[in-house]
């Protein structure tokens, strides 16, 4: 049961340009960690020092963020989409 | 700077002749009509930023009759900027963009009372400049802003319509509203510096701040007219490359340090430093030790000095002009530091000296003593070494 989650352009660095990634897991937790064992670059960019989600990372379940489900133990299937936002500043320059 | 005279109260609004021929497109549909247009005429809003977002938010606002436009700005018209930045034109090149704001909105809209604050917004002016307008539109290009802006409109209690861009992607919300959630309950802090490319160092698809804009236009307008669903709670996510949009649910944070139920900012604050952004740097590409001029690099190679050039960019930037450099990208440089030999005088260059900068600093911490950083970088070169080298 592979879940898609959906990589953000300035997060595609770290990814081999990969727009979204299939991977295997029963919950948020578990995709990210296998995502990031599969793109380790990607690791410093999703959680800090004590391995907690960065503040400036939002992660998604379909259109809900998981601060408001269950957090990083928010259950999966391969019907969600899993997608992680980050904050980007541009827009003046 | 108020450019007209003030207009009297709320109460006082009409139309000219000239108005209801100019709206009319307004005034026949049955949202808007001659209430509405009277609404957006009463209306004052406040563009931080005339650049990329700014340009269809002014164009737009202006044409739809938005009474009053106050415009942020401290920056001159570059013709890097003129892909995207639409409010400016090739013969304004070296102008203050507020300059050629205010004459591109007079040309669509002599009506529009105009604005401008040519300054930086800090949290010494904010409060004041934000607290004249009803609506603020967000269209800055840095961390420590947006929390600025984001901040005074929370105290302020003023709607703060929300746009940023990198690359193809684009995400547009409408913060601050009442009952609704703050840029801070989206993202509590900052990235550090550094983590997350700007615009600068990313590039932009130059039409994209012209949808996101225009989508800001668009609900700072649906806002004051009071029409339709707003973003508010809302953001929505687009990406030009796939021209799909998403769209994601945001919640007021009940711990929100700002708009939370124990808010424990209560006052503007330090932005720069917020962001991780200490002046001066200890080791940043102002560093006198460990930076070199375009000068006294351009001497140093004229006396035959061995040094060896290291380019941190892009090889895209790479093709554009090049000193000669040994190309590694920023990012590539951890795992591929072992083509460098740390005993050789290096100087490290990138586009404007922050991602060198960032280089030396990296290459300093495993023991590089003698790298340097080009102050400036290939810009400064091209512009005061060799004037032939292409610039972007």
């Amino acid at each position: 049961m592979a879940t898609r989650v959906l990589i953000p352009t300035p997060l595609r660095a770290y990814t081999e340009k990969k727009e979204s990634v299939l991977l295997e897991g029963n919950t948020v937790g578990e995709l990210l960690r296998g995502l990031t064992a599969t793109y380790p670059s990607l690791k410093k960019h999703l959680f800090d020092d004590t391995g907690s989600i960065r503040n400036f990372v939002n992660v998604y379940v379909n259109d809900e963020d998981i601060r408001y489900l269950q957090k990083e133990q928010t259950q999966v299937s391969e019907k969600d989409t899993v997608s992680i936002i980050p904050s980007i500043a541009g827009g003046r320059s | 700077m108020r450019e007209t005279g003030g207009r009297g109260s709320r109460t006082d609004i009409r139309l000219s002749r000239e108005e209801i021929r100019r709206y009319g497109r307004h005034l026949i549909l049955p949202e808007v009509g001659l209430e509405g247009q009277m609404k957006l005429k009463a209306a004052s809003v406040l563009l931080v930023g005339a650049g990329g977002l700014g340009s269809p938010l002014a164009l737009y606002l202006a044409a739809a009759g938005i009474g009053r436009i106050g415009i942020v700005d401290f920056d001159v018209v570059d013709e890097s900027n003129l892909q995207r930045q639409v409010l400016h034109s090739t013969a304004d090149v070296g102008r203050p963009k507020l300059d050629s704001a205010r004459d591109r909105i007079r040309s669509i809209n002599p009506n529009v009372e105009i604005e401008l604050f040519d300054t930086h917004l800090t949290s010494a002016n904010a409060l004041g400049i934000l607290g004249g307008f009803d609506l603020v539109a967000d269209g800055t290009d840095n961390f420590p802003t947006r929390y600025l802006v984001n901040d005074a409109c929370v105290l302020l209690k003023k709607p703060n319509v929300y746009g940023s861009i990198f690359r193809f992607e684009g995400q547009v919300s409408v913060f601050s509203a009442p009952g609704g959630p703050c840029y801070r309950c989206l993202y509590a802090d900052p990235p550090p510096p550094g983590l997350v490319p700007s615009c600068a160092e990313g590039g932009v698809l130059g039409v994209l701040p012209g949808i996101i804009g225009t989508i800001q236009a668009a609900e700072t307008v649906k806002f004051i007219l009071g029409i339709g669903e707003s973003l508010v709670g809302r953001l929505l996510l687009f990406d030009a490359l796939t021209m799909r949009t998403r769209e994601l649910k945001l919640r007021r944070n009940p711990e929100c340090a700002i708009c939370g139920d124990n808010a424990s900012i209560t006052g503007l604050i330090d932005y720069e430093r917020f962001c991780g952004i200490e002046p001066p740097p200890a080791a940043g590409p102002g560093d006198g030790e460990s930076a070199i001029s375009v000068a006294a690099l351009k001497a140093m190679l004229d006396r035959g000095e061995g040094v060896f050039l290291l380019d941190v960019r892009e090889p895209r930037e790479y093709e554009i002009a090049n000193l000669g450099g040994h190309l590694i990208p920023l990012n590539d440089l951890p795992r591929r530091v072992h083509e460098l030999d740390s005993s050789q005088e290096t100087v490290v260059y990138c586009h404007s000296g922050m991602r060198s900068g960032q280089a030396v600093q990296f290459l300093k911490q495993l023991g590089f003593r003698k790298v340097k950083n080009l102050l400036g970088g290939i810009d400064a070169w091209a512009d005061a070494i060799d004037p032939d080298m292409p610039r972007y």
